[in-house]
């Protein structure tokens, strides 16, 4: 039983993390109506972060803790500058968007590499994460597990309230329900396509910080990740908070709990046919957002 | 105010309009009638920005605004309200309008007035728009085009598939709006009788041509009806 449950908290934690990138990606999956094949790149840069914070701050804790904020500027400025200089000159032309979000990820992992070397490489963690949390003899909760969780859950609930109650949500959530009624409404919907790539993309850069904790970084940690994330805003239904919240929960505790009893690559295996059978049965995922434009 | 000089517009290779030369004079209302297909939403799209001139220009109160975004346009005192009563579907009634609030000096005292010309939207303020009625929806549409305080109002066939008295309302409401002073209106609309009622210049316009033009008012019933005949 107890093992079970703590295969479910490793579960949770792993969807924390899928969580974190998934947030992200379904916001500019919702602006731009495809895949940023780049996300996963705004994952390693925000991990590289901590990796390059660490050589200049010593303390693991406080490193790891002014590392948010910057990774969520240093991603999220590389995602306005992605949005800026290509996504947006391609816009309505998906398959194009698609391939040269893909050679940017490339040249970003190519870039990688000779900034900080093909190996991977280690960040500290902090002393404070390094424990437990002793619920009985057999259960225990790991606390960087933990700090990932509340991290996620930070995250969802600032993310809610940005697009529920601000003048940039509303904005947001017009623009992807409708954009040629928000342009014609005076809204000017290239400023509010940037700032949710920059919300977006930011919150990859605090998704690679989070993975810091969990194991190395390297060039292409971020491919590793994210078709997971982008089953996730799948199956979810694009630009749908909760359902992205629900399906990566589901999906972290389906894959650790499969994993307990085959290996991890029979877990993703069938983790991914149990997605592929869900979307044959609603295509349009949990919950839908998107209507037909007007010209 | 409004003037369009010559434009040729279309989607992608297939032009609709031919060269529409037509004009909104300030404090007036001009109304473009015409056959389905003839390009009237797509005159207004041009004049929105939603579509860019292959040719001709395109100027609001003298300005050459071809070129301009549509919220531009807006920022100049434009507003539309197209064609099949479009809202946020998953934006509440209040949101749809509070979005256009947001960040304008005067927003919230815009949106009071725009809410008491169409009393029936306050019970509403809290559901989704998209589960509102088509007439609801309507209303909503035009209060949210009028919380911009707009020179200029563009209106696209703004009775169409809403039940009749519902139209009385909302026609009544355009008739007040366009006595105000201060608003200049380009009215497309399929009723005759009250498109020369609201207007004070008229504009038949058929395959992407204007084939009929002038003052409004009753007595040009019997020529409008005759461009539309053919
Ligand atoms: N998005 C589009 N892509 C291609 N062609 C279009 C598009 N929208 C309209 N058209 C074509 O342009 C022409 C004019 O359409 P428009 O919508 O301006 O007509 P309308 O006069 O407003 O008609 P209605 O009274 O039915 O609203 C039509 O032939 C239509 O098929
Ligand atoms: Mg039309």
């Amino acid at each position: 039983m107890t093992v079970i449950v703590s295969q479910l908290f490793t579960g949770v934690s792993i969807g924390a993390v899928l969580l974190l990138i998934a947030l992200g990606l379904s916001l500019t999956f919702g602006q731009m109506g495809v895949i940023n094949m780049a996300h996963g790149e705004f994952i390693m840069a925000g991990a590289y972060t901590v990796y390059v914070l660490q050589k200049v701050i010593t303390g693991a804790g406080w490193s790891l803790l002014i590392a948010l904020p910057i990774a969520f500027a240093v991603a999220g400025a590389m995602g306005v500058l992605l949005e800026f200089l290509l996504i947006r000159r391609l816009y309505a032309r998906p398959l194009d968007t698609l391939l040269v979000t893909w050679g940017v990820s490339l040249i970003l992992q190519q870039a990688a590499r000779d900034i900080f070397g093909a190996p991977n490489v280690q960040t500290k963690a902090p002393d404070a994460l390094t424990g437990n949390v002793r619920i009985t003899d057999d259960l225990v909760l790991s606390n960087n597990r933990l700090f990932i969780l509340g991290l996620a859950g930070l995250a969802v609930v600032a993310l809610t309230l940005v697009l529920r109650f601000t003048s940039l949500g509303r904005r947001i959530r017009a623009v992807v329900q409708n954009r040629d009624l928000a342009a014609v409404s005076g809204i000017p919907t290239g400023r509010v396509d940037r700032l949710t790539f920059f919300i977006g993309s930011g919150l990859a850069g605090v998704a690679g910080v989070a993975l810091t904790l969990l194991g190395p970084i390297g060039p292409t940690m971020g491919t590793n990740v994210i078709i997971d994330a982008f089953l996730v805003v799948v199956a979810g239904g694009i630009g749908h908070l909760k359902g992205s919240v629900i399906v990566a929960f589901a999906l972290g505790t389906l894959q650790s709990l499969i994993e307990y009893s085959t290996t991890v690559s029979v877990a993703k295996v069938l983790v991914f046919v149990a997605i592929v059978a869900f979307l044959q049965w609603r295509p349009q995922g949990l919950f839908t957002l998107r209507t037909r434009s007007m010209a | 105010m409004l003037e369009f000089d010559d434009v040729h517009v279309g989607y992608g290779r297939s032009t609709v309009l031919h060269g529409v030369s037509a004009s909104v004079p300030a404090d007036g209302v001009a109304a473009v009638m015409g056959h389905n297909g003839a390009g009237k939403s797509t005159l207004l799209r041009a004049a929105i920005g939603l579509l860019r001139p292959a040719r001709g220009v395109i100027r609001l109160a003298g300005e050459d605004i071809t070129k301009l975004a549509p919220h531009e346009r807006v920022a100049r005192g434009m507003a539309y309200v197209p064609q099949g009563q479009q809202c946020f579907p998953h934006l509440t009634t209040a949101e749809n309008l509070q979005l256009i609030a947001d960040s304008r000096p005067g927003g919230r005292a815009a949106m009071g007035e725009a809410l008491d010309l169409f009393p029936a939207l306050r019970a509403l303020l809290n559901r989704r728009a998209g589960l509102l009625s088509g007439g609801q929806r309507q209303q909503l549409a035009i209060a949210r085009a009028l919380i911009t305080s707009p020179k200029l109002l563009l209106l696209d066939e703004p009775t169409e598939g809403i039940q009749p008295s519902v139209v009385a309302e909302i026609e009544h409401t355009i008739l007040g709006l366009t006595q105000r002073g201060g608003l200049s209106v380009l009215l497309v609309e399929q009723h005759v009788g009250f498109a020369l009622r609201a207007a004070s210049h008229y504009y038949v316009l058929e395959s992407g041509r204007v084939t009929s033009s002038g003052a409004g008012g009753d007595s040009a019933q019997q020529a409008v009806r005759e461009a539309l005949a053919v």
